[in-house]
């Protein structure tokens, strides 16, 4: 078999005497979408921050196209090909949406220690900006001031940023929160076009968008994966509607 | 953006105003106010390097005093021990800030908020009394610099116009290299990690490394204020590096307009003419002064800069 895009390799992580990541492995292979659900509180969030570095497990190890990458900080992890989208969105709001993405592109091309010409005016890294939001469909707000942007809006930057920088692999964490429900069609019209391109591990809490997106799913209840494997096969699963569906039963119930 | 706004227009009259100056001062023999705006040129300089890192990078420093401090003493001692060249004073002036920033810096960016206040003035503090413990250059009461830098017939510091222009010339210089460093690729990075620490990091920015240098090349900037105002002053002492000036550049920073080009010299002209016109007025000069401030930071957000920049659009 080859060698996995991702391979995670029985993290742990505690939080005083709570394991939020309980002996976690995952492999993603390229090219694959891969969906991590689980009820609230499952540790999800825990999991892709110490994907992107923001957390360091207490042990275990995550591996990158066979290089480890358990310990690096995050802004490395991004130099060798791995993205992320925040699940609240984490933008320069004081900055256009080309400047966002145009940020991104800059940090994958060449040195930024460069003082003296107008980054703003460099032909690279405006048409990739542009490049990326006309990938997104925000190609005619380019030049709009984030925080005046609808939150639909800046969720789909988000996504043009992460691509910006030519991720091999793309971590999204509920990219879908918040939206509306043509909004939502929309991320998952868009998130079915960029599978073509680039692995994405997805986190996400809409039901339908997962099963219609995702070629495996990894189902996390308490920090545990208690099952992995295509959508037919986790619908089945017994465990997982007892553990998960249940729970999810309840949530729609309230909400 | 080639419109007129209000601001515009007022930096350009200022700009028209500092430059001829010398004009009226000899017109009107009016030689005080040379004087006094030589000064304020020299501080307009020192708060513009203070924008670059608390405006646009988001480091609110309040310890840039100890620059002026190091850049003075390193005019000044060179002076003594006989080395009057400006080309090597102002060299050593500059190097000396940048590795006073270089190790402040290194030590103050692991901390955040008000622990980076905290640090920076703790750190320019600590400036202040090795400076007063100098007994050989003066100690407390200073020391003075009984000879301006010499350029060699380059430019002649001992005259007043041509020295006002040499301090002038290099408060220009300054603001245009701020200028071109905030539009570069480094000055979007170092704006980005202001706006947003955490996103910055996620799309591949070591965050310290950009923040080092940015702090460097302000304290640097600042640095050559203190030579200039060494020079002016024909006096150095541990006071200029006071806590309470660091204040005074914050305060000409915030009032003229945060992460404007040239707010911080506007804040630097209207914060020193209204400490002389009200000096002038009553001994408790400060009373009036603090409101006054408090005012125009409360209602003005984003300092007259920002006030103007407003009306000229609304």
């Amino acid at each position: 078999m080859a060698e996995p895009l991702l391979r995670v390799e029985k993290l742990v992580r505690r939080f005083g005497g709570i394991i939020a990541t309980d002996n976690v492995s995952l492999d993603v292979a390229a090219g694959e979408l891969h969906a991590i659900i689980g009820p609230n509180g499952a540790g999800k969030t825990t999991l892709i921050s110490q994907l992107t570095g923001h957390l360091e497990p207490h042990s275990g190890s995550v591996s990158l196209a066979g290089r480890d990458i358990t310990y690096l900080p995050a802004y490395r992890r991004c130099a060798l090909g791995l993205a992320r989208s925040f699940q609240i969105t984490s933008l320069l709001l004081d900055f256009t949406a080309a400047d966002n993405v145009a940020l991104a592109a800059q940090a994958h091309a060449g040195t930024s220690f460069r003082f003296f010409a107008n980054a703003r005016k460099e032909k690279g890294l405006r048409d990739a900006a542009h490049a990326a939001l006309d990938r997104v469909g925000l190609a005619d707000r380019a030049d709009v001031v984030v925080s005046r942007l609808s939150h639909g809006e800046r969720r789909q930057i988000e996504l043009a940023v992460a691509l910006a920088s030519k991720p091999k692999l793309l971590l999204l964490d509920e990219p879908m929160a918040g939206l509306g429900v043509t909004e939502s069609q929309r991320m998952v019209k868009l998130l079915q076009e960029l599978r073509k391109e680039v692995s994405i591990v997805l986190v996400e809490h809409d039901m339908p968008a997962v099963f219609a997106l995702a070629d495996r799913i990894s189902v996390l209840v308490y920090g545990r994966v208690i099952a992995s494997g295509d959508p037919a096969a986790i619908r089945q699963n017994e465990d997982v509607k007892r553990a998960y569906l249940g729970d999810q039963h309840v949530v729609t119930h309230h909400g | 953006m080639k419109t007129f706004t209000v601001s515009k227009v007022v930096t350009a009259l200022m700009l028209a105003g500092l430059v001829l100056l010398p004009l009226y001062s000899h017109l009107t023999g009016n030689i005080f106010i040379l004087t006094l705006f030589t000064r304020i040129v020299i501080l307009a300089l020192a708060a513009a390097s203070l924008n670059l890192i608390m405006g646009y990078g988001g480091m609110t420093s309040f310890g840039h005093a100890a620059y002026l401090g190091i850049g003075g003493y390193a005019v000044g001692i060179l002076a003594q021990e006989g080395v009057g060249s400006g080309f090597i004073q102002f060299p050593v002036a500059l190097a000396a800030s940048a590795i006073y920033a270089l190790v402040i810096g290194a030590l103050s960016l692991r901390t955040r908020g008000v622990y980076f206040i905290m640090i920076t003035l703790a750190f320019a503090q600590m400036a202040y009394y090795v400076a007063s413990g100098l007994a050989r250059y003066g100690g407390d009461d200073g020391l003075t610099v009984y000879k301006r830098s010499d350029f060699s017939g380059l430019v002649n510091l001992g005259d007043r116009v041509q020295f006002y222009y040499f301090c002038l010339a290099c408060l220009l210089g300054v603001v245009f290299l701020i200028w071109r460093i905030v539009n570069s690729r480094f000055g979007l990075v170092v704006q980005g990690l202001r706006s947003n620490e955490q996103r910055m990091q996620a799309i591949g920015f070591p965050a310290k490394r950009y923040q080092l240098v940015c702090f460097v090349i302000s304290g640097t900037m600042c640095g050559l204020a203190g030579a200039l105002l060494a020079n002016n002053t024909d006096f150095v002492s541990p006071a200029v590096m006071y806590w309470t000036r660091s204040g005074d550049l914050m305060v000409m920073v915030i009032l003229g307009g945060m992460g404007t080009l040239f707010g911080p010299v506007i804040g630097a002209v209207v914060f020193l003419l209204l400490e002389e016109f009200l000096s002038q007025i009553t001994e408790y000069w400060a009373l009036i002064m603090g409101p006054l401030l408090l005012l125009i930071v409360l209602f003005g957000r984003g300092g007259i800069m920002g006030s103007l920049g407003r009306s000229g659009r609304g």
